[in-house]
Order: C-alpha cells, then sequence, then structure tokens
C-alpha cells in the first residue's frame, strides 16, 4: 500500500505559499469527523503582511480594462479545468456533492460575468456633467486601492469570490479572509489563482478565526473599502473602526444565498469605486 | 602588483587582527531574534528617529526640495512628541539652502564631499570641495575613500587623503565612507577602518557605504566595523562613532542595527553623537511604527508625507 502523503495547506499572500506568521495552525476534520490538515490560523501581522502585499501590487489598476478582463477569464479557464477538484474541496463540510459541484460551476460563471464588466462599467457609472460655464465637466471612476474582504461561513468558494471578484475588476487589490467553517477551498483556490496570469498580490487569500482579524481590518488605515458577510457584532465593530479613516463599508446578510444572480453586478462593482470630477476648459 | 596589494593589507591585519566572516554572520544572525515591545520599541524607535541622517543625493534635487527636507527634518511628523532628526545630507551646492533653514537648530547639515560618490577626482578639487562645503555652513563633511589606492596596496596614501580631508574640515565632524561593497571581504573592510581610525579625531564616523553601488550597509558590515571601533576604543581610548548608510528602509531594520551596537558597543554608543543612520525612507516607516504603537491602527503609508502608495 503506498504511503499517504499529508499536504500543508497553505495560504496565498503576495503570490507566494506562507504559512501564519505566528505558526498557528487549527486541524479540519471532515463530516465524519475524520482529521483533514492543519489550516494556518493567521494573524493581525499575516494581515498586516497581506496588505503590503496588496500595496505592491498596485500596477493591476494601471493594466487596460480588456487585459483585466482576459485575466478574469483565464482565471474561470483554470477553475473550471480543476472543478472536480474544487468540488471535493467544498464536499469536506457540505454533505451533498450535487450542491457542491454547482458551487463551482456558478462561480466559474460569476468569474466570466466579471471578466465581461471590466470595460463597460465605466462607461454606465461615468458620466458628462451639464455645467454653466465654458467647460467640459466629466465625471470618472477610479479604483478605492485596497480591499479588505470578510466572506461568510457557508458557500466557502462562491460566498469568497463573490465579494472579491466585483473589487478586482475594477483595479482594486484585495485582501480576504476565507470561511472560517470551511478555510480549505480558499487555500485550493489560492493554488489555482498562482497559475491564472493574476499578477502577484492582487489577491491575497487568508484563513484562520475572524476575531483575531476582524479589528485589525476595521482599523487598518490602509485598507479604504471593506466588502463583509458577519453578523451584527462584527458589523458594528467593522463601522466604528472604518470611521478612523473613512473607510467605505459594505455589509452582507451572512445566510446569503449567493448562487442567486442578484449576488452579482454593477452595484457591487460601484462598492469599491471612487468618483472624480474634473473640470476642462473649452477650447484649450 | 597583486603581491604588493596583498602584503600591505596582510601587514596591517597582522596588527589589527582578521576578521572570522562565519562567526560574524552567526552573531549578527541573533540579532534578528531579540524581541523589542511596547515601551522598549517606542525607545528605540525614538532613538532611531533622532540618529537619522534624513538624505538627498540625487541629479534632480533643488533647493526647493532641499528645504522640503529641512522642514521634514526639524518636524518629522504632526501630533507625535518625537525628537528631531540628527542632520541632513545633501550634496555641496545645496549646503547654502539648508543652512538658511536648519542653522541654529538641533539639525546639522551634513555634506557629502571628495568627488561622491565615486571619489575619482585629483586630490585639489576634492579638498576645495570640502572647504567650499564647510564655508557654506556644513557641520559635518562625509568623504569617501580612494577605494582604488586602497586596493592598489597604497594604504599610506589613503591614510594621507584622509588626514588633508580632516585638516580641510576644520571643526567640522569628518565621516569616512570605506564603501564596504567595493573592498570585497570582511577583512578589507576591518583593515580599512582601522586605517581611517588611525587618523580621525574622537567623535569622527566611519561610514558604511554611498548607497549608489548595489550593495549598501548589511549587519555583517556593520559589525565588522563595530567591533573594529570596539577594539580600537579598548586600545587607545579613543571613541569613534559609526553610520551605516543604504539600504536601511524600515524600522525593524533600524532596531536591529540598535541591537547591534547596544551588544557591541554598550550604552555609551546609542545616542546621535556616536551612532547615525543614513537613510531617506526610513524616517517615514519609524514615523508610522510610532503612529501604529500611539493608536494602535496600521498606518497607510502616504500619511507620512510621501507620495508613495507602497512599502
Amino acid at each position: 500500500m503506498p504511503l499517504k502523503i499529508t499536504k500543508t495547506p497553505k495560504c496565498y499572500v503576495g503570490g507566494a505559499f506562507i504559512r501564519s506568521e505566528s505558526g498557528a495552525v487549527s486541524p479540519m476534520h471532515s463530516l465524519s469527523g475524520e482529521f483533514i490538515a492543519n489550516i494556518p490560523q493567521c494573524s493581525r501581522k499575516d494581515l498586516r503582511n497581506a496588505v503590503e502585499a496588496a500595496a505592491k501590487a498596485g500596477g493591476w489598476a494601471k493594466r487596460s480594462a480588456y487585459n483585466r478582463g482576459q485575466i478574469l477569464y483565464r482565471m474561470a479557464e483554470m477553475l473550471d479545468a480543476r472543478a472536480s477538484e474544487m468540488a471535493d474541496a467544498i464536499a469536506i463540510t457540505e454533505a451533498d456533492k450535487k450542491t457542491a459541484a454547482a458551487e463551482v460551476q456558478v462561480t466559474i460563471d460569476r468569474m466570466v460575468h466579471y471578466a465581461g464588466w471590466t470595460d463597460k462599467y465605466e462607461a454606465l457609472l461615468g458620466s458628462v456633467n451639464p455645467v454653466a460655464s465654458s467647460h467640459f465637466n466629466f465625471t470618472v471612476t477610479e479604483p478605492c486601492g485596497i480591499v479588505g474582504i470578510i466572506a461568510a461561513d457557508p458557500f466557502p468558494l462562491l460566498g469568497l469570490m463573490s465579494l472579491v471578484l466585483p473589487a478586482i475588476t475594477s483595479g482594486n487589490t484585495v485582501v480576504a479572509l476565507a470561511s472560517s467553517a470551511a478555510p480549505y477551498p480558499a487555500i485550493l483556490l489560492g493554488e489555482m489563482l498562482a497559475t491564472s496570469d493574476l499578477p502577484a498580490g492582487v489577491v491575497n487569500l487568508l484563513t484562520g478565526k475572524r476575531s483575531d482579524m476582524i479589528s485589525t481590518f476595521a482599523t487598518h488605515a490602509h485598507i479604504s473599502s471593506i466588502a463583509a458577510a458577519v453578523n451584527q457584532t462584527d458589523a458594528i465593530t467593522l463601522q466604528q473602526g472604518a470611521a478612523e479613516n473613512l473607510k467605505r463599508v459594505s455589509l452582507f446578510d451572512p445566510e446569503t444565498h449567493w448562487t442567486s444572480t442578484e449576488s452579482q453586478g454593477l452595484d457591487l462593482i460601484r462598492n469599491h469605486l471612487e468618483f472624480k470630477t474634473t473640470w476642462h476648459p473649452v477650447g484649450a | 602588483m597583486p603581491s604588493r596589494n596583498l602584503s600591505a593589507i596582510r601587514r596591517l591585519l597582522d596588527e589589527v587582527g582578521p576578521v572570522d566572516p562565519t562567526g560574524i554572520e552567526e552573531r549578527v544572525a541573533k540579532y534578528g531574534t531579540r524581541s523589542v515591545k511596547k515601551a522598549a520599541k517606542v525607545f528605540g524607535l525614538n532613538l532611531a528617529v533622532s540618529m537619522v541622517d534624513l538624505t538627498t543625493l540625487e541629479g534632480k534635487d533643488t533647493p526647493g526640495k532641499v528645504a522640503s527636507l529641512c522642514q521634514k527634518a526639524l518636524h518629522p511628523h504632526q501630533g507625535l512628541d518625537c525628537p528631531t532628526t540628527a542632520a541632513v545630507c545633501v550634496y555641496p551646492a545645496m549646503v547654502k539652502h539648508a543652512a538658511k533653514i536648519v542653522k541654529g537648530t538641533e539639525v546639522k547639515i551634513a555634506s557629502v564631499a571628495t568627488a561622491f560618490p565615486s571619489g575619482q577626482a585629483p586630490l585639489k578639487t576634492r579638498l576645495a570641495e570640502v572647504k567650499a562645503a564647510v564655508a557654506d555652513g556644513a557641520d559635518e563633511i562625509d568623504m569617501v575613500i580612494n577605494r582604488g589606492a586602497f586596493l592598489a596596496g597604497e594604504l599610506s596614501l589613503v591614510q594621507d587623503e584622509i588626514a588633508s580631508v580632516l585638516e580641510a574640515c576644520g571643526a567640522a565632524t569628518l565621516k569616512v565612507i570605506l564603501e564596504t561593497s567595493e573592498l570585497e571581504t570582511y577583512d578589507n573592510i576591518r583593515a580599512a577602518s582601522f586605517l581611517a581610525m588611525q587618523v580621525l579625531r574622537p567623535g569622527d564616523f566611519i561610514k558604511t557605504s554611498t548607497g549608489k553601488t548595489s550593495a549598501n550597509a548589511t549587519l555583517g558590515n556593520n559589525q565588522v566595523m563595530l567591533e573594529a571601533i570596539r577594539d580600537f576604543y579598548l586600545s587607545t581610548g579613543t571613541e569613534i562613532a559609526m553610520k551605516p548608510a543604504g539600504g536601511i528602509r524600515t524600522a525593524k531594520q533600524a532596531l536591529t542595527f540598535l541591537i547591534a551596537v547596544k551588544e557591541t558597543l554598550g550604552d555609551a554608543w546609542l545616542n546621535n553623537q556616536r551612532y547615525r543612520f543614513g537613510a531617506s525612507g526610513l524616517l517615514n516607516d519609524l514615523l508610522r511604527q510610532l503612529v501604529k504603537e500611539k493608536t494602535g491602527c496600521y498606518q497607510a503609508p502616504y500619511h507620512f508625507s510621501e507620495s508613495a502608495s507602497s512599502y
């Protein structure tokens, strides 16, 4: 009988696979109680490091919208090729295999959905504004910068990507905390993103306890927008901390059924955009 | 030529003792393991701020840029009760612009001179540059040694040039840049350190690098030079100061360098008369960490008078 190779799950941060800075891990078990692996339990210092990695990936916003779309599509290709592996990962904590497979399929569709949005949202959100003087007056959008994501516990893949995708569509970089109850799909996702042409540091995935990191997400001055599927108590922590540097906070019901098409689209992209209005003299 | 080179440096090393490279690397690897937290960290960060030679050495320096650098040195960050930096460090042509702002304050004016960074100009030109900088108001002169002569084994020439520059400095403090990356071995760094220290006055500096080459100050180079200063002090009683420069960008690095000073030379060297950091970006990271310690919130780099959005 061949010796079983046990895997060390690692988090995808800055294009590299890291263990937690603290060295802490928490054991993960299957529904039947069997030990699967030790998952890194990231700390607020890992979050700090991930923000620094996200800051170094600022070139993502400077890429053409078309190129960002190509790369999002490539992500869908990479996930599609390993769809059954991902479905098995979700099935560690999801009893119904069909549900797990469906979640992967919807995630792939959602990646393609946002791949289409990259060069279109600007035309819908930006505007040419009527003004009384002899000026052209434009409003254009800019990505916020670094977006913090706190994913819900259910739908460990789809719930995470439904928040990550709209943020990176417009050129933001992301630091995301995966589902605490089912972190393994996020670990596997990192391995797929690493082969998807997505530049290092654009998406950084952490695993661990939400309570260890939530106040740091809230108060970190370099995170300029947050999307979180959290309960009332955590929502208050986030909003109070966000007041420090006037972060945008978009809150979602932790029980959201992410498979609905209402969980995608332009409004979610708008959550992580700044609007810039320019006055330009006519004839100059 | 090579034989003469080797023998001259070897004779000096016979006097002062060679370096054990493995020992040095092992020693400095341990410095990173010290845990400095809370009050000790704030003390260390403030101390590091007071040791910074805030530097701008670029071809595109303007009087305006130097003026804002000087203001930054005087008032590092609003809302923080932290010291001024030790000095500003500029090219000789910029000394008179810096003098308008910092003369009469605690912040000193350091100027690189002697055909910085290469040092490849006639001695007469180099000395004239030093005198001009001092006349314009420089309190400290950062000179480069003649690495070409050193590597060719003309040690007395190197030493004589340092002595000439020292004379041209008058009352100004002298910092002798060894440019460690071009000296190639720890033995050479130690030899060059002694060569300089033998002619320096107490309170003058030896300095690692110009910051203009690919390799800059490292913990290893710093350690070799600190130990040279210690050995020189123990044998002569002369206290020479030390300035690592280039490549020290983060607060964490700075604290590790200070640990090296504390554990090699002791508290007598833990002040800005005896130890400096030559750096441009370091100050902002120190301030960022100080604000983090004060507020408990991690800070963004663009809140620290820098356009940078990254680290």
